[in-house]
């Protein structure tokens, strides 16, 4: 099916689950065409009007958004198959890319499948904000007092931190990764990137020594297959393979510091 | 429920919330902070220009702080009181400092200085930004001190908990806020000794805005019902450029202006051809042959109607209600800056930016009203380049941004200072981290000592009362049997808010929207959910904040439909001047009798007198 088959009508098809450690359940809807329309809006009309193809009234599906304009990171999701923000995927793109939006064949909403599911598809990140805790993702300034501006950085570097500061702690990496897991401990992509951006920082890399001990840890840099589907997902496109590699290098020599100091 | 150590509650986790925790932790004093989302995915993640700021550049070539107010008060139409935009203007080069230190990427010039771009409403280069996502990289530099905080025990966060009610003892002091934590739907009180509302503004009311799904307005609104007053809630900002969509109006950053962007149109009427095949002398660069000084960069409020109006004669593209905005001349350097708001355009829309003009048109965008705060003033020492009598604010006062309701205070979006009638571009990071900086202080002030008495003492049958009011609320709209569809009304409510009040307000228009309004709210007693269970009901979440939406849609009109003239964003062709007898005034509206009753209250302008704001419009 392509958009321009699919004047009036398209289907979505949702997984659906009540709350956690319930058993999840497939519903379909059926949505009126428009063009340029996004997956929000269909979430949005099946939230005003929540009667499947059965004719059954359920309840709305649940789901997690804010922005609509994918910066916010709230409404990852898995469609078609692929992991991305809801807000930002187009249903004429998914009709284009895979030929569904049919009754046979209709477009598949699924939470992603890494992290608990709160409901239907708000699923709970929280593991992902508690490894920035855990890497001390933050510049030590000495407190609020006006101390002056931070230390000059060129162009150049701050190219890079911006890029690594566009993370917006989605889950798009850890969702298409094949080493990260539900219940293993790798850290995942989104957790090197943000190593990386403190450890650049003058002032920030005054933590680097306690960010690269968790780095060594296992579930640390070590456990990174480099299968490089973190960087094909991630929406704001951050040099994920660049912090991997970087991490890699600086926990090696992090490690040998260690070896011959004797120092942690 | 016995504390004895004073307790900060800050509501709202974006810049001004983030802000403010950080000054209350670092003072010694425990902070409870909720918010509906992980904070981190705040609405201030969308700001997208930059951040105000005399800078030594700008300094050298005759900007100032004081000149910084005073484009402040002259985009805001001298309504705002002054003494808190010369605080927050001349404490703005410390501000960005500190966030440099915090390791904020901002931009970078050849040397390695920090850059700067020129924005709205002024004629100096003064706006610091990071890439066109400032926003979201301060909105990270604040989160990632609160979770050094957090590490350290100082700060507990109730992420996905929503705010239901303040809770007022018997002296009228608030001690605490009802929540309600939005999976499992527990409902629970929390208490304090100082409570802090940096709920952002209330774009919903208006349907598809610029704004966040959770920028409802419902938290003020709930205070406001609660006996807080509102402060010029009828000034509502709608940004000049914005992307019309299904579910929302996505921003296109004024900085798209800022770094040279061009705002134009056919001079043909209906013309069908493609924008680029329409040489350069058969486009109208409407901004720039009315207002040659600033030309794009007018303010917003300004730029909104010429843009409105050159549609409504017939000159938007193709005949329609759009209007280029143009950057595909820019230099490829230029364009990198503005990298990330452009991609969002492509994916939106399919086109590419960089290569064709953009199309846009009007968005509601901001909240210059909101919460009424006071604050107090204190004679400053002028600095160079101030004028001869310079009043400030007094750092630490406990009543600095503080509503009518003791220990009830408002930082950002949802206090009403600072804007006045339009709020300039760039000048919303700086008045949200400013209040939670400046002011954040004042809480542990007011916690410390200022309180009448402590949380602890509140007896637990204030306590049960508020918790038994929210949830019989609950328990209504879940046993409701009526058959109104919340969206449904909600969808009414925006399309006639935005018909009737914002970019043109006319009398007769806005008496109508009153009417319909009045009509939605009796419709909602017949409301009922799709979602009756007791598990992550979104549902539940989105119909209450609509009897909010619609308590506040009236807050708004009321004002509005009241000040005869025009001023910053408030423009009625019925009364098109500005009208400082008797309109130079606050309007304070409170919630008396399920209704909004209005007065005012003098604004004083010790420093700037008003002056016309005609920006050198030509024609």
């Amino acid at each position: 099916m392509t958009a321009s088959d699919a004047k009036k009508n398209f289907y979505i098809k949702v997984k659906r689950q009540d709350g956690p450690g319930k058993n999840p359940y497939y519903q379909t809807f059926e949505l009126p065409y428009k063009p340029n329309l996004n997956i929000i809006s269909c979430l949005q009309a099946i939230a005003s009007n929540p009667v499947t193809i059965d004719g059954k009234h359920v309840a709305p599906v649940v789901w997690d958004c804010n922005c609509l304009e994918e910066v916010c990171g709230a409404c990852t999701m898995v469609m078609g198959g692929k992991v991305g923000q809801s807000c930002s995927t187009l249903v004429d793109e998914l009709m284009e890319r895979d030929g569904t939006g049919s009754k046979a064949n209709p477009i598949t909403l699924e939470p992603m499948s890494k992290f608990p599911v709160i409901r239907d598809l708000f699923v709970d990140r929280a593991s992902m904000f508690n490894n920035l805790k855990d890497i001390k993702g933050w510049v030590p300034i000495d407190g609020t007092h006006h101390l002056g501006g931070g230390p000059k950085e060129t162009q150049e570097e701050q190219d890079l931190r911006y890029a690594l500061s566009r993370c917006m702690t989605c889950g798009c990496c850890l969702e298409a990764c094949p080493q990260f897991s539900l219940e293993g401990n790798f850290v995942g992509a989104q957790v090197f990137g943000q190593t990386l951006y403190f450890n650049m920082h003058e002032t920030g890399a005054t933590l680097k020594d306690d960010r690269l001990n968790v780095m060594q840890e296992a579930g640390g840099i070590s456990d990174c297959g480099n299968a490089q589907n973190c960087v094909e997902v991630c929406p704001k496109e951050l040099p994920l393979v660049e912090a991997i590699a970087k991490i890699g290098r600086q926990t090696t020599v992090h490690s040998v510091k260690q070896f011959f100091t004797g120092k942690k | 429920m016995s504390q004895q150590q004073p307790r900060v509650i800050v509501v709202g986790g974006g810049l001004a919330g983030l802000a403010a925790t950080i000054k209350v932790a670092e003072a010694g004093v425990p902070v409870d902070l909720f918010s509906m989302v992980p904070v981190k995915r705040s609405h201030s993640v969308c700001a997208q220009g930059g951040i105000n700021a005399c800078n030594e550049v700008a300094r050298q070539q005759g900007y100032s702080e004081w000149i910084h107010m005073d484009e402040t008060l002259y985009g805001g139409d001298f309504l705002q009181h002054q003494a808190p935009v010369y605080e927050m203007t001349h404490w703005a080069p410390k501000i960005i400092d500190l966030l440099d230190r915090m390791g904020v990427p901002f931009n970078r010039t050849a040397e390695g200085q920090r850059d700067l771009r020129l924005f709205g409403g002024s004629l100096f280069k003064r706006t610091h930004f990071t890439g066109a996502s400032t926003g979201q990289q301060l909105l990270y530099g604040l989160d990632e001190q609160v979770r050094r905080h957090e590490a350290e025990g100082k700060v507990n966060k109730y992420e996905f908990w929503e705010f239901l009610w303040p809770i007022i003892d018997d002296n009228g002091e608030c001690k605490g806020i009802i929540a309600q934590d939005m999976r499992t739907m527990e409902i629970k009180p929390f208490l304090a000794d100082a409570v802090v509302m940096c709920t952002g503004g209330n774009g919903m009311v208006f349907g598809k805005s610029t704004m966040s799904v959770i920028c409802t307005g419902g938290a003020a609104a709930r205070c406001y019902q609660a006996g807080a007053w509102f402060g010029n809630p009828e000034f509502i900002q709608v940004h000049p450029t914005a992307i019309p969509g299904e579910d929302k109006c996505r921003l296109m950053s004024e900085s798209a202006r800022g770094e040279g962007g061009r705002v134009w149109v056919p001079r043909k009427k209906g013309d069908t051809r493609p924008p680029l095949e329409i040489p350069e002398e058969e486009r109208m660069y409407f901004l720039e042959e009315k207002y040659p000084a600033y030309g794009n960069l007018v303010p917003r409020d300004i730029a909104t109607r010429e843009i409105f109006f050159i549609c409504e004669e017939g000159y938007g593209v193709g005949g329609g209600r759009m209007v280029y905005l143009d950057v595909s001349h820019l230099p490829q350097g230029t364009k990198d800056k503005l990298k990330a708001i452009l991609e969002i355009y492509e994916k939106f829309t399919g086109d590419d930016p960089t290569e064709v003009p953009m199309k846009i048109f009007p968005a509601v965008h901001y909240s210059m009203g909101g919460l009424y705060t006071i604050f107090s003033e204190e004679e400053k020492e002028p600095v160079p380049g101030d004028g001869e009598k310079a009043i400030g604010m007094k750092y630490g006062d406990p009543s600095n941004m503080m509503t009518n309701i003791p220990g009830l205070f408002a930082f950002g979006e949802v206090n009403y200072q600072y804007h006045g009638g339009t709020r300039l571009g760039a000048n919303a990071l700086l008045n949200c981290i400013f209040d939670g900086l400046f002011c954040g202080p004042s809480l542990v002030n007011y916690a410390k000592t200022a309180r009448k008495t402590p949380a602890s003492e509140v007896p637990q049958a204030v306590i049960d009362k508020y918790v038994a009011q929210e949830k019989a609320k609950c328990d209504a709209l879940i046993n409701s049997k009526g058959s109104a569809n919340p969206y449904d009304i909600w969808r009414r409510l925006g399309d006639e808010m935005t018909a009737a009040a914002t970019v043109v307000r006319t009398e007769e228009r806005m008496v109508q929207a009153l009417e319909t309004v009045k009509k939605l709210r009796e419709e909602y007693k017949d409301v009922c959910l799709s979602d009756t269970g007791m598990w992550t009901n979104q549902n539940l979440s989105f119909t209450r904040a609509l009897n909010d939406m619609l308590i506040y849609a009236e807050a708004i009109l009321v004002p509005a439909i009241a000040r005869k003239e025009s001023r910053g964003s408030h423009y009625r062709p019925d009364f098109p001047e500005r009208v400082d007898d008797p309109f130079q005034k606050t309007s304070i509206v409170k919630f008396v009798d399920g209704q909004p009753e209005l007065s005012y209250e003098d604004v004083a302008t010790p420093m700037v007198p008003p002056r016309a704001r005609t920006y050198g419009k030509t024609s």
